[in-house]
Formats: structure tokens, C-alpha cells, sequence
């Protein structure tokens, strides 16, 4: 396996916490990169699941196993604990019901890794105080009016969420600018990734 | 479900990248032992094949046509040749099924009427056609007859096989059936049961056929086929392969100058299109055949009962599995039906549903997006098989 270091902290946060020969489903695989990661250095069995054309060309040229459909509804048929890692990059706040598909993670997957753009970054809660507007940042870059993203979501909110449905953080990572952020992620963490179970 | 263009008189000579082919013939004296248990002796096959196998019989791939094709694939016989093979945009150098690579086999089907054995041919015991002295067939004895071919072939294992709408029925029955004789499939535009929707067209095509007195009980090889009521089923057949939009398209409300006085001659360029497909049809397909592998279709069902994904369980052959959005005779919450069921068992599969509007015929139409989905599936999978890593059942 090799041990270079990759452009996206992301990617390498969860190359380094995904197992190798791992069974992986990733929901919203986009144009498959991350898979191919997993699937070259940790020699992970993946499968992708996207609505968007391209990138099921994207996926298929890499050589993945990917199916075009509905994240939503894409978990239902999955056994029970029929992957290892289920993983919700940059999907969940895009997703019509997030509660339901990371119920369905939960039950699909041994465990779930999830991540998501921090709502109330420092740079987002000055835009709505400062100047009245809704943010538009980094990892937020989308109008009101185009954005795919249908759920706000601060990295406190999902700590909450966790408590209450008794999912466990096995382990986070906090990033902003493709840089760690140690200290204070609520405020200071443009994203966040958890890796959960139950 | 051919190309629908008329063809145009002063159209010019069809050229082809994969240049001229024959269709080959093998004959098994022994015959096949069909699933409803009679012998059929003897049974011949007719068979095409492009590119060339490689020494270890490692790269061969079975293309599957749907109900009224044949086993011309691709490339032209000579160049007086109007239209190429039904899927020339799909097989040949750098294709899809890129014939540099593959070693490409298609048959005509166990039944047909383009020179393998079916109820046209003639019966040893009687000296004349079987009509419907013709036994009972399924889809799986299509590809029983197609495994005799492989093994004629010294083929054991291929890397794919491959087909649209009855041709994704067949290619499912291998991957079924017989997963240890493919490393994947790809059924398109299909199911792997038909629908009581799709059962009720067929069944009218058949209405249409038994109801024209020429069929004569199926013997009508002396005096003529039922030519109104095949161009009826025929009709019908092609309102189900187009789609509103694909017809709205292709036909608006054109009409043509109509005969005086108004007699219900065909005015529109849609009735003027069914009629003559439906009349050209009649020359090169046999009304028996029809009624046979309609038939056959209906029946179709290779879950003997159980739950696909029961079926499906430790399957270890690919599947790549296509629909198209418009495709309302085989909509994709049939491929999705698969695709569930693969979900279940475990199954390695991908899925694609093409934006298209041209319904069902997309298939024969819409060669982008389905090319590279293949272009791209088949390298993997030639891929895996040299690796030999664990691929292998």
C-alpha cells in the first residue's frame, strides 16, 4: 500500500480510517475518485451509488461498480450490515431526508462516515450578523436561489443528533482550506467528518 | 424493431468499418432436449461472428438479438448492400464492442426464421415446415441452443454477453442460468419478467395474426403468410418500441395527399410509416416465428417461484445493467427490479437509466452513452479476468 499523502485531508482522513479489503458503499460518489482511492490503496470492494450521468461515466471509466439513482431511496434493498463502511461525503445536507438514509447507513453499514460543510463557521455567522445575509462561503458557495443543499447543519447540531439517536462517534476530523482545525471546530472548522456506529 | 427509415430506393450502398460478412451455419444432428422435454433434431443454428478468437478462446463475447432480428450483427454481406448489421454503431473496430479486442459471436435464435431452426423449417418427419407441429420453446432453450454453439466453438467461458429487450431477456438467462459459463452480463431495455402489459401487446399481436384467415391454423407455407394480420402485429409493435415524444418528433401531424374521396387511407405520416413497416415486415419474418417467441417471452420467468435475489445469491458474474427513460414498454422499474434483487444477494452490478426519448428502440438508437457504459464495463472485465484474482467461481 502506498503511503503518499493526498491533496484532499478528507480523502486521506478516510483512507486512513477505512480497513483494508473493506466492503465500502459510497452514497453520492461523485466522479468516483474517492473509491478509487480506497479501492487502489486499501484494496476496498466498493460500489457507488450517484444520480448524475457524468459521473457514472466517471466511474465506469475507472473501473467501479456504481448504480444511477435516487440517494434517498438507494439504501432500501441493502441486508442488514452488508458493508463495512457506508459513506456520506459532502451528501447529507443535499439529501431529502438525512435522518432516514442514516438510519438506513446505520443498518446497512457496520459503520458510517459521514461529512458535511459547518454552517456556523465563523465566516457564515459574520455574514448573517455583519451583514444580514445568508452565507456564501467556501465550502457554502451557492445562492439562496441555486443551492443544492436542502439541510443547514452546524458540527454542534450533529453532535446533538448523535446523543440523541445513541449513534457513537467512533472519531471526527475537523478541516477548513484543506488544512486540520484543532481547536474550536464549531466555530472554526469549515467541514466536518464523523465516523459513526451503533 | 429494426432501423425504421423506408428504404429509399436511391439510397446509397451501405459501407461498413468491419467490411463484408457471412452468416455460418452448424447443424447438431442429435438436436436439443427442450425444457417442455421433446427432442428437437435436427437443430441448425445460423451465426455470425466478427473479430478474431484469441488462442486461449479467452475473448469472446455473445451478442443477442431481440424479437425480429437475426444474426447480422454488423458489416455488409456485399456492396449492393443497402443497410448494414442492426447494431453496426455498436460492434466493430474501436466500438464498443470493439472487434480489435472481441471476438464477437450472434446467433439467430432457436425458433427464428433467419436460418436457425424454427417452425418455417422443415420437419424430418413430415417433409414439410413444422408449423405448429413446432414444439413449445423458452427463452431458456434459446440459450441451451446457444451453449451448443459455444461448445461447438471451443469456447468455455465468455467474457460477456449481451442484448437488448428478448435479447436482455436471453442475456439474464445466462447470467441465471449459466453463470459459470460468463464472466458478465448486459441486459438492456429489459426484464426478466414480462409485465401483464407487456403480456396484453403480445397478446393482440397474436390475436392479430391467428385472426387473419391466411394463418390457417399455422399451415399457410404453401399458400402465403397472413400477410394483414402480421403487418397488424407488426403495427402494433412499433407504436410500443416509439414513445409519444420520439413519434410527436419523427411525425407531427404531416399528412400526405389522401385519396378522393375519403376512403380511411393513411392521411398521416404516422399511418403511412405503420403501414409500410408493417408491409415490409411481412417479406422477411415468418408469422409463426412471431407467435413462437412472443410466446416465449410471456412465459419467460427463471425464478421457478422463488425470490430473484434467492436466485441471484452467490452469483459471482458482472452485470451491467441499461434502461432508458422513455422506454415505456420495458420501463426501468423492471431494470430496478434487478438491481434490487442483486442488492439483496450481493450481486456485482451497475446500473444506468439513459435520458432518451425515444422509447423502447433507444436500444437501436441511442449509441453514446450506451457505448461507453459498455466500452468502459468490458475493459474492466477483461481486466479482472487476467488478473485472475479471485474473479474466477
Amino acid at each position: 500500500m502506498k503511503s503518499n499523502k493526498l491533496e484532499r485531508v478528507d480523502y486521506q482522513f478516510i483512507l486512513d480510517v477505512v480497513t483494508p479489503n473493506a466492503n465500502v458503499l459510497d452514497l453520492g460518489c461523485g466522479d468516483g475518485l474517492l473509491l478509487e482511492l480506497l479501492a487502489h490503496r486499501k484494496e476496498v470492494k466498493g460500489l457507488g451509488l450517484e444520480i448524475e450521468d457524468s459521473c457514472i461515466h466517471s466511474c465506469m471509466e475507472k473501473g467501479l461498480s456504481v448504480l444511477h439513482m435516487d440517494l434517498d431511496t438507494g439504501l432500501v434493498d441493502f441486508p442488514d450490515k452488508s458493508f463495512d463502511y457506508v459513506i456520506l461525503n459532502q451528501t447529507l445536507q443535499q439529501l431529502k431526508e438525512p435522518h432516514k438514509v442514516l438510519e438506513e447507513g446505520m443498518r446497512v453499514g457496520h459503520h458510517i462516515i459521514v461529512g458535511f460543510p459547518n454552517f456556523c463557521h465563523i465566516s457564515a455567522r459574520c455574514s448573517i450578523f455583519f451583514t444580514g445575509r445568508v452565507p456564501i462561503t467556501r465550502s457554502l458557495p451557492y445562492n439562496w436561489y441555486d443551492t443544492p443543499n436542502l439541510h443547514f447543519l452546524s458540527i454542534l447540531d450533529f453532535e446533538i443528533y448523535c446523543q440523541r439517536k445513541g449513534f457513537r462517534i467512533e472519531n471526527s476530523f475537523f478541516y477548513s482550506e484543506n488544512s486540520p482545525v484543532g481547536v474550536f471546530p464549531n466555530l472554526l472548522a469549515r467541514d466536518a467528518i464523523f465516523v459513526l456506529s451503533r | 424493431m429494426d432501423s425504421p427509415s423506408p428504404i429509399n430506393p436511391n439510397k446509397p450502398y451501405a459501407t461498413s468499418p468491419i467490411g463484408f460478412v457471412q452468416t455460418r451455419y452448424v447443424t447438431f444432428e442429435e438436436g436439443l432436449t427442450l425444457e417442455c422435454g421433446e427432442v428437437l433434431a435436427p437443430l441448425t443454428l445460423a451465426y455470425e461472428t466478427y473479430g478474431a478468437l484469441n488462442e486461449d478462446k479467452t475473448n469472446a463475447i455473445v451478442i443477442e438479438h431481440a424479437l425480429t432480428g437475426d444474426a447480422h450483427v454488423a458489416g455488409i454481406y456485399t456492396n449492393q448492400d443497402k443497410k448494414p448489421g442492426w447494431w453496426e454503431d455498436m460492434v466493430g473496430p474501436d466500438k464498443a464492442f470493439d472487434t480489435n479486442k472481441y471476438f464477437i459471436i450472434c446467433s439467430n435464435i432457436l425458433g427464428g426464421c433467419k436460418g436457425s431452426t424454427g417452425p418455417s423449417s422443415i420437419n424430418p418427419k413430415t417433409n414439410k415446415p413444422y408449423g405448429l407441429s413446432f414444439p413449445a420453446i423458452t427463452i431458456s432453450d434459446m440459450v441451451n441452443a446457444q451453449i451448443k454453439l459455444l461448445d461447438y466453438l471451443g469456447i468455455s467461458k465468455v467474457l460477456s454477453v449481451a442484448g437488448g429487450s428478448m435479447g436482455g431477456m436471453q442475456a439474464l438467462d445466462w447470467f441465471i442460468r449459466h453463470p459459470e459459463r460468463i464472466h458478465s452480463a448486459i441486459p438492456i431495455a429489459t426484464t426478466v419478467i414480462h409485465s401483464p402489459q407487456q403480456i396484453a401487446f403480445n397478446e393482440v399481436g397474436r390475436q392479430a395474426i391467428m385472426s387473419d384467415p391466411e394463418w390457417n391454423e399455422g399451415n399457410y407455407y404453401e399458400t402465403g403468410q397472413p400477410a394483414k394480420g402480421l403487418a397488424v402485429a407488426r403495427m402494433l409493435g412499433h407504436i410500443t418500441y416509439m414513445s409519444d415524444v420520439s413519434m410527436k418528433e419523427k411525425f407531427g401531424r404531416e399528412t400526405r395527399k389522401a385519396d378522393k374521396p375519403f376512403k380511411f387511407t393513411a392521411e398521416f405520416e404516422v399511418e403511412s410509416y405503420l403501414h409500410y413497416n408493417g408491409g415490409t415486415f411481412v417479406n422477411r419474418f415468418d408469422a409463426n416465428t412471431y407467435l413462437y417467441i412472443t410466446k416465449a417471452m410471456d412465459m419467460y420467468d427463471p425464478t421457478g417461484g422463488k425470490k430473484l435475489a434467492e436466485v441471484l445469491k452467490g452469483n459471482s458474474a458482472k452485470l451491467l445493467v441499461i434502461s432508458f427513460e422513455s422506454d415505456w414498454l420495458y420501463p426501468t422499474y423492471q431494470s430496478l427490479d434487478i438491481i434490487r434483487a442483486c442488492k439483496a444477494a450481493g450481486v456485482d452490478v451497475s446500473f444506468m437509466e439513459i435520458e432518451s426519448t425515444y422509447g423502447h428502440d433507444a436500444f437501436l438508437i441511442e449509441f453514446d452513452d450506451q457505448a461507453r457504459l459498455i466500452k468502459n464495463f468490458l475493459k474492466r472485465v477483461t481486466e479482472m479476468t487476467r488478473k485472475g484474482d479471485g474473479y474466477e467461481i
